[in-house]
């Protein structure tokens, strides 16, 4: 296991223009303008936040898991990592992380995916990919499901072996854990707070995040 | 048993191809040489806006390598194709693919009028051209399968990537268990570190597949999982077929 990089930011609480709680299960979909600083707050501990991001000048350019992880060379996101579009356009960059790992293998979980993952049983579970297809539909704009390219996971540890396995391992956060990244052009974030309960990506109990916005 | 090739293409380095090949086929990928790479990309063919998800496939089967035995799922929980043999052991569907500006800084800048088709291409721009082609777009990006090449992640989670890992000749064969719009582009791998641009052929024979035997399959036994999935495209395949 490596050495987990942990950053501390220097911003204070009572300096954000916004300041909203999101209770699992449910959405979150906003623009950032370059420069803004967003933070996430893992409140209770050991949740899964499943974000996305576009371009908001161009929103079929939108986030590369791959393309991010090439440019970096490594697969875990922390500190320093520039969060990639398809083209290659950085759209934001990570400037504090008290986790310390986050992951971009694991994808969203969605109804479809829970039957293959599970039973055909746990196809009525509510999941973060009816959130994303929700927030898109409140949204318009010509969103569709073609925009929901793999994802970013808060606060989720997906160790890959040298040998090529995947495996998901109980959670590296703890309460009160954030993370904070900078905008670096317009930046369209959509947001579910996971509510998979099939996994210990949530430690079995999807709990509430607070999302923090800081200007330039 | 020997089967008919009913179809065969070469790849030449930096070349694409696109279309969709009914389900019930067998593709066969063959390196005409050392060091081959192509990035794929895979689409429902009755419905594009479904296609292969990278961490689907991954999370469901456990594996972040794809050899003999795995299943290219769509992110609506159904198997587009199935790996039904493979001479390597290992795809790796976690290195991205080309853009121009990696495959400038890293072979030189080229460009059509100084060096007709010799130019370098790059992934992007192939899968650009077929994917409007196809009537989809850029926004239709996601992450790629690249047959023939191999990515190691250490224990920090560093990216290796394991040059000599496919040697001429190496094939890795797919079995199309829905009518599947295929996507290849013959680019090199984003991680190898090598100067000069590969050169290497692939060489694509389409041939009919046996009928899957459920109790059997070596694919649709691997895992619940995998079981599970096949069980999602069976279902859908009963809906949308003729009532006989």
């Amino acid at each position: 296991m490596s050495d987990f990089v942990r950053k501390e930011s220097g911003l204070r609480e009572e300096d954000a223009v916004c300041d909203a709680v999101i209770p699992a299960g449910e959405g979150w979909m906003r623009d950032l303008e370059p420069g803004q600083v967003l933070r996430i707050v893992d409140l209770e501990g050991n949740q899964a936040v499943d974000t996305l991001f576009y371009d908001a000048d161009n929103p079929e350019d939108h986030y590369s898991a791959v393309q991010t992880i090439a440019a970096q060379g490594g697969i875990y996101l922390t500190t320093g990592s520039v969060l990639l579009t398809e083209s290659g356009k950085p759209l934001v960059t990570i400037t504090a992380d008290t986790c310390g790992r986050h992951d971009t293998l694991g994808g969203a979980c969605s109804a479809q995916s829970n039957t293959v993952r599970y039973a055909h049983e746990k196809y009525h579970m509510h999941n973060c990919r009816d959130t994303f297809m929700l927030m898109l539909a409140e949204r318009g704009g010509g969103y569709s499901k073609r925009d929901l390219a793999p994802n970013v996971n808060f606060f989720m540890n997906v160790p890959v072996t040298p040998e090529g396995g995947l495996t998901f391992a109980d959670g590296v956060s703890a309460p009160g854990c954030y993370v904070e990244m900078r905008a670096e052009t317009r930046v369209t974030v959509l947001i579910s707070n996971c509510p998979q309960l099939n996994n210990p990506c949530n430690a079995y109990n999807p709990t509430p995040i607070r999302l923090l916005i800081w200007n330039p | 048993m020997h089967r008919q090739v009913t179809w065969t293409k070469v790849l030449t380095p930096g070349g694409k191809w696109s279309g969709i090949i009914g389900r019930g086929r067998l593709v066969r990928l063959t390196a005409l040489g050392g060091g081959a790479n192509v990035s794929t990309l895979l689409y429902h063919a009755d419905n594009p806006a479904e296609r292969y998800n990278m961490p689907d496939t991954l999370k469901a089967q456990h594996t972040a390598h794809l050899t003999k035995g795995h299943v290219l799922m769509s992110d609506n929980g159904r198997v587009l194709a199935s790996i039904v043999e493979d001479s390597l052991g290992w795809h790796d569907p976690l290195g991205a693919y080309t853009t121009r500006a990696l495959t400038e800084r890293r072979y030189g800048r080229s460009t059509y009028q100084e060096l007709r088709n010799d130019w370098l291409r790059n992934a992007r721009d192939n899968f650009a051209m077929e994917l409007v082609r196809n009537g989809l777009s850029l926004r239709d990006l996601v992450p790629v399968v690249n047959f023939f090449s191999k990515v190691r992640c250490d224990a920090e989670g560093r990216m290796h990537f394991a040059a000599g890992h496919c040697p001429a000749g190496a094939t890795v064969t797919l079995r199309t268990e829905l009518d599947t719009l295929l996507i290849f582009s013959n680019t090199p791998h984003p991680l190898d570190p090598a100067r000069t641009y590969p050169s290497v052929p692939v060489r694509i024979d389409v041939l009919p597949a046996e009928p899957v035997d459920p109790d059997t399959d070596l694919c649709v036994n691997l895992r619940g999982e995998n079981r599970r999935a096949f069980e999602n495209t069976w279902e859908y395949l009963a809906l949308r077929r003729e009532l006989g």
